[in-house]
């Protein structure tokens, strides 16, 4: 099955942590992805911040072009980051993926994939 | 635990201020308030976990501090008298979004007072809306503690002397402080890149907390293109910092930087903040510098620079700012295009509004070196050096100085 990591936190706090702290999230990481490596195909992605993002909305009125916005607005609770996923034996599995990046600033979910192509597919 | 938790508090620190500012109308008072409700956190956060809505829970808890130590201080008759009813009961939840933008951006703009040297604003807004320590603004600015901790305090007294309006701005009103804000995190970026003086070149202090300024205006603003293109200028130049000087501490141009070295992450997100900004429409000074700037960070080399873009970019940007400076990129522009001694006539004209602009004579002194006419070149940076240029521009300079001394030694 195919799990997806998700990772929530609120953009900015990583950045205000002292060097040791923000080592030790990426040394979380670096190990995933070395874990991930060793078992096969995974994606794994780091979004950049919600100030760069422009929003897609549905269109207000049938058959009209979709509403193309600059953003969501002031948001201070939690974004999403970035995701990983890969193909796992079972949950167990995957939970014990997980754990390596967890840290105080981010909330961890992990989902499983219902549908997948490109580099893992879950067909 | 604590490092977890402060920068949280970090991070919550300029929206927590703004809103705590509106609501005791004084800067002091929602400093200590907050002050309060982060020691508090940090005994409640560290045994229950952090709530989830961190903001929520610092302002209700600072706002029982904040009324707690004006029961208990003599400052409440003047913070009182300011208020035209009896305090506001405070939301529990955090303030709308609306509200907040206006709140922050409040914040800011009590910090560019106009009583208060630009320098000063600066070091008011790292200390009230970042929350670096006077210690910490001290070494920025090269400054000694005391010195600093004595113009904090008579920038404080000022701005509590002729408060700023708290009721909700009109749009032209909110406009005109976010371009004053801009500018003042603008110039704070400017400060950290070039030092006015100095030992150092470079105090990227400045230059992080500018840009993380910089990043809560388009939080806040998603709709105005010329803060997603000031933040994008910003971390454009930014992802230049470790280019920028050699192992000798000498000042690498543009030119001449190992482009391996540019921070390719920084680059990407201007890209993608330029690209937002631009779709935006409105073609500001903000727009155009970092156009120009990302003109810079798409070329491989330096010789593959569109010379043409930049130009056209700079004489888009001399009709918004017809300023001497300016005219002075336009002409550097130019001086790729058509040669040096097109740019050495064009800078004739710039003589005198820019005589104690030290990079008015680098520039002429590098293009004089171009077309051999040592001796003028040695006077342009002579120049330089007589306007008190950072150490590392010292040393590169001298170094010039050098070459034509022993170009003219050779004829």
């Amino acid at each position: 099955m195919i799990y997806a990591i998700t990772i929530y936190g609120e953009p900015g706090v990583f950045e205000a942590l002292p060097k040791e702290r923000r080592d030790e999230v990426m040394t979380g990481h670096g190990a995933l992805q070395e874990a991930l490596k060793a078992r096969g195909e995974f994606v794994s992605m780091k979004l950049m911040p919600p100030t760069s993002a422009v929003m897609v909305e549905p269109a207000k009125i049938e058959g009209a072009a979709p509403l193309i916005t600059d953003g969501p607005f002031a948001d201070t609770k939690e974004n999403f980051l970035g995701f990983y996923a890969a193909d796992f034996k079972d949950l167990d599995e995957a939970l014990e993926h997980a754990k390596m990046i967890s840290s105080p600033i981010a909330r961890l979910e992990v989902r499983p994939v219902s549908w997948a192509g490109g580099a893992i597919s879950s067909e | 635990m604590s490092d977890w938790l402060e920068a949280t508090f970090a991070q919550q620190r300029p929206r927590a201020i703004a809103a705590l500012t509106r609501v005791f109308r004084d800067i002091d008072t929602a400093e200590e308030a907050f002050a309060d409700a982060c020691l508090k956190a940090l005994t409640v956060w560290s045994k229950d976990g952090a709530p989830r809505d961190p903001l929520a829970w610092l302002l209700a808890t600072a706002r029982n501090a904040g009324l707690d130590q004006l029961r208990k201080s003599q400052r409440r008759a003047a913070i009182l008298s300011r208020h035209t009813e009896e305090f506001q009961p405070m939301p529990a939840e955090t303030p709308d979004s609306d509200e907040m933008r206006d709140d922050v951006l409040r914040l800011l703009f009590i910090c560019c007072h106009p009583e208060l040297d630009r320098r000063d604003q600066i070091a008011i807004a790292l200390r009230v809306v970042v929350g670096l320590s006077v210690q910490e603004i001290a070494s920025a600015f090269l400054v000694k503690f005391k010195t600093m901790e004595q113009r904090i305090t008579r920038a404080k007294k000022k701005i509590a002397n002729n408060p700023v309006a708290f009721e909700t701005p009109s749009p032209a009103e909110r406009g005109a402080r976010l371009g004053e804000v801009s500018l003042m995190i603008y110039l704070m970026f400017s400060e950290g890149w070039s030092t006015s003086a100095g030992p150092t070149q470079m105090n990227l202090t400045l230059c992080e907390e500018a840009i993380r300024l910089s990043r809560l205006l388009v939080v806040l603003f998603p709709s105005m293109g010329e803060q997603a293109a000031l933040l994008a200028l910003l971390l454009l130049q930014h992802a230049r910092r470790r280019a920028r000087m050699d192992a000798d501490g000498k000042l690498v141009t543009l030119d001449d930087q190992d482009r391996n070295l540019w921070d390719h992450a920084n680059i990407a997100e201007a890209t993608a903040l330029l690209q937002k900004a631009e779709r935006i429409g409105h073609r500001g000074p903000y727009i155009i510098q970092a156009a120009i700037a990302a003109a810079h960070a798409r070329a491989s080399s330096a010789n593959e620079t569109d010379w043409a873009l930049i130009e056209s970019h700079y004489a888009a940007l001399y009709a918004l700012q017809p300023t001497a400076v300016v005219r002075l990129n336009l002409i550097a522009a130019q001086a790729k295009l058509y040669g040096p001694h097109h740019a050495l006539k064009a800078t004739e004209g710039l003589a005198d509004d820019l005589a104690s602009y030290r990079w008015f004579h680098a520039m002429r002194g590098g293009l004089l070196q171009e077309v051999g006419d040592h001796k003028a070149a040695i006077k342009a940076f002579e120049a330089v050096l007589s306007l008190s240029p950072t150490t590392p521009e010292r040393a590169t300079i001298a170094e010039k100085i050098d070459i034509s001394k022993k170009e003219l030694g050779d004829m």
